[in-house]
């Protein structure tokens, strides 16, 4: 049974905004066993455009927010939160019990950070990533590569800009792809 | 020689390039890109060290910024 499988993984997910606030809520759904989410941002009224937040929770910090949204869908996940600005150092000591790390920071920078990161101190571990999902429509461009361990979401294409904004629709298609990418990884790893 | 390159395979006239050779020649210009080699990472100080040969699977990943 999938949920079996489940209720043993470990998922990290870097960062909990469009992307994690949103791949959280979906491997809590299915009944994912822990996970650990790191963010040291706080919900503001413009990030409820594609960001798994409600009104009521602005001036909150995200990782508490979205702590109290896994539990209000499926408190048996067990959350461990960090709510701090991630780099080499605190990577590796969050997320080193993680099977499966979720890249799903805004700035290439730390995409970038984050996958060398891993690539270098955990290369047994999975990473997955997302890049190019700003704009509307296009459904047909949206796809992942693989890179042995390290999986890459997208269109590859369109980077955010004023005129490419990170909306609800492409984002949340590309956090719940990297959710269905874990979820994969998960049926076959355990 | 013939590479796997970002999961397509190319073919260039070199026997053998470096990493810094291969970005040139793909007029691969972006500030933020992650490089693996045959399954390894390859750090930026060894992009002029590191020979890729006929055979050898290369990814070259250029980050967008957007979450």
């Amino acid at each position: 049974m999938y949920k079996d499988k489940l209720i043993k993984a470990c998922v990290g997910i870097a960062g909990s905004g469009g992307l994690g606030s949103n791949a959280a809520i979906a491997l809590a759904r299915i009944g994912i066993g822990q996970l650990i989410i790191a963010d040291f941002d706080v919900v503001s009224e413009s990030n409820l455009n594609r960001q798994y937040f409600f009104l009521d929770q602005i001036g909150q910090k995200k990782v508490f927010a979205l702590k109290d949204n896994i539990g209000r869908v499926n408190p048996y996940v067990n959350v461990e939160a960090y709510d701090l600005k991630l780099n080499p150092e605190s990577v590796i000591r969050i997320f080193k019990n993680c099977d499966i790390i979720i890249e799903a920071f805004d700035l290439a920078e730390m995409k970038q950070m984050i996958i060398e990161t891993v690539l270098t101190e955990f290369p047994e571990k999975y990473i997955i990533a997302a890049s190019g999902l700003g704009g509307w429509g296009r459904n047909n461009t949206i796809k992942t590569e693989k890179y042995d361990n390290l999986f890459i979401c997208g269109d590859m294409i369109s980077e955010v800009s004023d005129i490419c904004p990170p909306l609800a629709p492409r984002v949340g298609v590309v956090a719940n792809m990297q959710a269905n990418q874990a979820f994969e990884i998960i049926m076959n790893l355990f | 020689m013939k590479i796997t390159l970002n999961n397509n395979i190319e073919t260039f006239d070199n026997e053998f390039l470096t990493v810094t050779d291969l970005l040139k020649e793909k007029k691969f210009t972006f500030k933020i890109i992650t490089v693996k080699h045959n399954g390894h990472f390859i750090k930026k100080e060894d992009y002029d060290t590191t020979i890729i040969r006929d055979g050898d699977i290369v990814a070259a990943i250029h980050m967008l910024t957007g979450g």
